[in-house]
């Protein structure tokens, strides 16, 4: 075993999950109740730390103090299990982001597979469990109901996420998020083609089924984040918190912040696929090839315009929550099922379509 | 009676939903702008700001006592404060006022006068019942404390919040 790659890849580990991920999603828990407050005319947390900047911290030491509750009645394995079982597959999908072109000869990526958005899926699906087993586990009525929909919910809206991303990769011919990127880089950004062979006939015509993806995606990603358009499974009125309602300190952060890091993951996958990623737009310092060597200052500039992209994308997610009113649950799941998964297919064999005519 | 109530004919773009989202973001994100480029204020910073100045004049705020011009103590320990108060707030322990005494012909004081903010309900029945004038609600609103026993105004301190306050009773004066 080579040590050099196993260095590196902890290196990578350590710094983009664990000392910026993870800060991302303290500050965008601090960033949605500053930007809710000014979206309701009011201040919103700015006592701790330089405009409340270190509230997180505060919330953080708040929630590691309570006392952590484990109810008699609940099934102890399993609701133990629940809370990490949703924060840790939001991490994991976060391996195969490429948050940057490369560094000292290293590509930002921790890991560099083939099969980029398909590992996303598979393991971000997997974050389901955590919310079936929070819901059942807990033994009472309103988690089970609450577990029972956000089930429904995520399983129903993966359909059309997944199909969403398909027109992407039958334009892309690729399934590296690495090689996506570049390719984004040097032929235009997939919703922004002004460069490159993106400028044509063919890329504008394409841009089309990939607006209609990018709507799809978007929409289905607020579904599976259970954020507010679509926020059936927690519901003061109906069912109380929902999953989590029988959880309490660091548990209830983990469902918390597992749900955040959700949404920056699928930022993240956002950016990487339709945004170009770490790319500059119109071509600026896009390097030779995905493999080849670029300056240490691009490489920083390459990460800064990631997490700017992602940052810009979270502030919309949170607009967007502020904005719209909740769905009823059947308009939820007539969306997802006769509106969404009917667009995304026709959206694929639209961009066939397109493909065919004009190869 | 039933009513009816009749559903909006939505053309076709208003059914896709975005141009509602759009609008709607126009809205929330004017107010953002609005309150994040500070064209708008709405909350007050507190302890750094205060409404103290425009208070209305009949605000009430803690119980006070007060001297009058000559410093003497306006409070004749009659405790129909005590009596009218309808949380028991206020405890009077009465004093005769010795005979070699300045104003020994006003006979009663309190000798000790005691207000638990606790209990006190700012009603200003007490201002309203007394016949000497001698306690007023003053515009103090922010009464904290850590203990119980902190949170109750002693003479000493009804008289520092209360200060000295000039005319209406003048049936005390040497004159008279």
């Amino acid at each position: 075993m080579d040590w050099h790659i196993i260095i590196a890849a902890s290196v990578k580990i350590v710094v983009f999950v664990f000392l910026v991920t993870l800060p991302l999603v303290a500050m965008s828990v601090w960033a949605e109740r500053r930007v809710s407050a000014a979206i309701q005319d009011r201040v919103g947390p700015n006592r701790v730390g330089p405009a409340g900047l270190l509230q997180a911290v505060a919330d953080g030491i708040k929630f590691l103090l309570k006392e952590d509750f484990t109810p008699d009645h609940v099934r102890k394995g399993y609701f133990w299990l629940a809370p990490a079982l949703v924060m840790v597959p939001a991490l994991m999908t976060s391996a195969v982001l490429p948050f940057g072109s490369s560094l000292f000869g290293e590509k930002m990526v921790i890991a560099d597979l083939d099969v980029g958005p398909l590992f996303v899926f598979a393991v971000a699906s997997l974050s389901v469990y955590g919310i079936v087993l929070a819901g059942w586990a807990s033994n009472s009525k309103y988690p089970f109901l609450g577990g029972v929909r956000s089930t429904s919910q995520m399983i129903s809206y993966e359909i059309s996420l997944g199909l969403s991303v398909v027109p992407l990769i039958m334009i892309y011919g690729e399934l590296n998020l690495s090689s996506i990127v570049q390719y984004q880089a040097e032929n235009g950004w997939a919703l922004l083609p002004l460069w490159g062979e993106g400028l044509s006939v063919k890329g504008f015509l394409l841009t089309i089924p990939v607006l209609i993806s990018f709507i799809v995606f978007m929409t289905s990603m607020f579904a599976e984040t259970n954020r507010l358009p679509f926020d059936l499974p927690e519901c003061e009125t109906e069912l109380v918190a929902g999953y989590h309602t029988e959880y309490s300190s660091m548990k209830f952060a983990l469902f918390f912040l597992g749900e955040y890091a959700a949404m920056i993951i699928g930022s993240g996958l956002a950016v990487t696929l339709f945004l170009g990623g770490w790319s500059l737009p119109f071509g600026w310092l896009t390097p030779e090839s995905a493999d080849a060597a670029v300056p240490w200052w691009h490489g920083l500039i390459h990460i800064g315009t990631f997490f700017a992209k992602v940052i810009a994308l979270i502030l919309f997610f949170i607009v967007i929550r502020w904005t719209l009113p909740r769905f009823r649950y059947d308009q939820l799941m007539r969306l997802g099922w006769v509106f969404f998964f009917e667009i995304a297919l026709f959206n694929v064999v639209l961009t066939a379509l397109l493909m065919w005519w004009l190869a | 009676m039933a009513i009816v109530v009749k559903r909006p004919k939505l053309k076709w773009w208003e059914q896709l939903y975005i141009p509602g989202i759009i609008s709607g973001m126009r809205v929330t994100l004017g107010h953002f702008f609005k309150i994040v480029s500070g064209r708008k204020k709405v909350t007050m910073q507190y302890p750094e700001e205060k409404w103290d100045e425009s208070l209305p004049e009949h605000y009430r705020g803690a119980p006070a006592l007060v001297k009058d011009e000559q410093d003497r103590e306006r409070c004749v320990a009659c405790q129909l404060c005590e009596f009218i108060c309808p949380p028991r707030a206020i405890t009077i322990k009465p004093e005769e006022i010795p005979s070699d005494d300045k104003w020994a012909k006003v006979e009663k004081r309190p000798k000790a006068f005691d207000i638990d903010m606790i209990r006190c309900i700012y009603c200003g029945l007490c201002e309203e019942v007394c016949p000497e004038q001698a306690i007023y609600l003053r515009k103090d609103y922010a009464i904290t404390g850590t203990s119980r026993a902190e949170m109750v105004h002693d003479k000493k301190k009804l008289y520092e919040i209360g200060g000295v306050r000039v005319g209406l009773v003048n049936k005390w004066n040497e004159l008279k």
